[in-house]
């Protein structure tokens, strides 16, 4: 099965991190995704630009309409994902606890839905 | 061959066989409710065909292939409509194959408890989902034992086995270092049916009779399953215990009998000594755990037949390593009670006291599910019994009105008010 796992945790809190603790946690992503590569799992994945760099389009009655920023402001935001593909929820669960990401937010495991 | 014969046979390889079969209809697909759809067709079927053509030499075989030639059908008609699921027939028809090569069925009932009692679960939903997969009771009979709607109780159960195929909980035994916490998940979900059955002694509630059996049958299959885990074993042994006990809950008038009152001699002998076997297995196992102390309180209780007295002194240190382990205020109320034995009611009175003045914000490990003291009844049916032994009448009559307002049992409530109305009066 194939799980996507968003990586949520306040981006306010990275932009105000100090340089050796940055490093450290870039450090602890490669590890983490050479490890789902060694592990056969890795699908696809990406860090995402904060928010400050979205924007939100909508087309409500036809009517083209685009927002700058998120749909909704919330206290943590997706920061990246990672797509893998494992036998099972035990196994997303097992690879998502791992994820650096865990100590500073949390991880959503989905499952993707088959078509 | 009768139709009555055919309909006990159907409900005998049901009883035996139920979740045996569930388990392994739904172990590939993970689609309980589609492994329940397919079995209640073959029992269905059973019954059609058995009456005239006799039960069959190996019935769950019979249900089995009935089932599974009935999920294949499912599976074929979806993949029509959604040309998607290849898989799903290609695995199942490799899982009969498979089945017929061995000629036996395996038993992935561990499997199928584990996935009922997994942790991505709601953990309110894990008793009745087993209740249902593993024992085939019907929504309607659960949700008289968890007081909830059968609406309601049917939509959570849909939705419970929906999360369990579309999140991939696995039918699997769990990794070694997961698994004393899931097992503990799985001891939970058992002890919670038991103690439903439980609060029903005199089985009022003809829904709700039997679940104590229930319970004690889920973990016995466990006890089979797993022999050298101690938790098991201590789990099953405390249930025993506790049923052994049964018939002297209630005297002849249907009053209720608190257990210091008992008379040993109408405690089930072949039971406790069931229990105390399994608990000298467990201990054996240098394994502590909170099912085998709680079990070794009640075997100090059962050893009143032999030595006519409780050792409260043992039963305090119980609950001692119980508290140190669990942290429990259930377990910490049992432990004034026990100590108010050993040191008298004035001590047992400040260790009650002492847990409604502690600090409202307990450890943040304490269990999620623990009552507040404040709504729970065991607390003020005992710091009135001990009010009562030191003469506070007063202070005493307050705490009885708490314990009735939070009790619903018929006779516990009469035992609570005669207690109440032999207090005397003027002291407080």
């Amino acid at each position: 099965m194939e799980y996507l796992l968003l990586i949520y945790s306040n981006e306010k809190d990275f932009a105000v991190m100090p340089q050796a603790e940055h490093e450290r946690v870039t450090g602890a992503y490669m590890a983490y995704t050479q490890a789902l590569l060694d592990g056969g799992v890795l699908r696809g994945g990406n860090r995402l630009r904060p928010t400050s760099a979205t924007t939100t389009v909508r087309a409500a009655g036809g009517k083209m309409q685009t927002v700058d920023g998120p749909f909704a402001e919330t206290r943590e935001q997706l920061g990246g994902y990672y797509l893998i593909d494992v036998p099972d929820l035990d196994a997303a669960l097992s690879w998502a606890g791992r994820c650096p990401g865990t100590q500073y937010g949390s991880i959503e495991v989905r499952p993707i839905w088959a078509m | 061959m009768s139709n009555t014969d055919a309909h006990r046979a159907a409900e005998q390889a049901a009883r035996q066989s139920y979740g045996k079969l569930i388990a392994w209809l739904a172990a590939r697909s993970r689609d309980v409710a589609a492994a329940e759809d397919a079995l209640s067709d073959a029992f269905a079927a059973a019954l059609a065909v058995w009456p005239t053509q006799g039960v069959p030499s190996a019935p769950e075989a019979w249900l089995l292939t009935a089932a599974r030639r009935r999920l294949i059908d499912m599976a074929r008609r979806r993949q029509t409509r959604e040309t998607a699921s290849d898989h799903l027939l290609l695995s199942l028809e490799e899982a009969a194959a498979e089945a017929d090569a061995s000629g036996s069925i395996p038993d992935q009932r561990l499997r199928l408890m584990f996935a009922c009692a997994h942790p991505a679960l709601d953990p309110a939903m894990r008793s009745p989902l087993m209740l249902q997969a593993v024992l085939g009771l019907d929504a309607a009979t659960i949700a008289a034992v968890f007081l909830v709607p059968p609406a309601t109780m049917g939509q959570r159960l849909v939705r419970t086995k929906r999360r369990i195929r579309d999140a991939g909980i696995p039918f699997r035994l769990p990794e070694q270092e997961d698994l004393p916490a899931r097992l503990d998940a799985v001891l939970e979900a058992i002890y919670a049916v038991f103690a439903a059955g439980w609060v029903d002694p005199a089985a009022l509630d003809q829904r709700r009779h039997g679940l104590v059996d229930e319970a004690l049958w889920l973990g016995r299959v466990l006890a089979d399953l797993l022999p050298d885990e101690p938790e098991v074993l201590g789990l099953l042994a405390l249930m025993l215990h506790s049923a052994a006990r049964t018939a002297a809950r209630r005297d002849g008038s249907g009053a209720y009998v608190p257990l210091s009152a008992q008379d040993p001699s109408c405690w089930n002998a072949a039971t406790i000594a069931e229990a105390e076997s399994l608990l000298l297995r467990a201990s054996a196992r240098r394994r502590a755990g909170r099912f085998q102390l709680e079990a070794a309180v009640q075997s100090a209780h059962a050893a009143r037949r032999h030595t006519g007295r409780t050792d409260w002194e043992a039963i305090v240190v119980l609950y001692d390593a119980l508290l140190a382990l669990t942290g429990s205020p259930v377990v910490a109320v049992n432990r004034a009670v026990a100590l108010a034995e050993t040191a008298g009611a004035a001590a047992g009175l400040a260790a009650l006291d002492g847990l409604a003045d502690a600090p409202k914000d307990a450890p943040k490990d304490a269990p999620k599910d623990a009552p507040e003291l404040a709504t729970y009844q065991p607390f003020w049916a005992a710091r009135a019994d001990l009010l009562a032994r030191l003469g506070r009448s007063q202070a005493a009559s307050t705490a009885y009105e708490r314990a009735l307002a939070l009790e619903n049992d018929p006779a516990a409530r009469h035992f609570l008010a005669a207690r109440q109305a032999a207090l005397r009066p003027r002291r407080g």
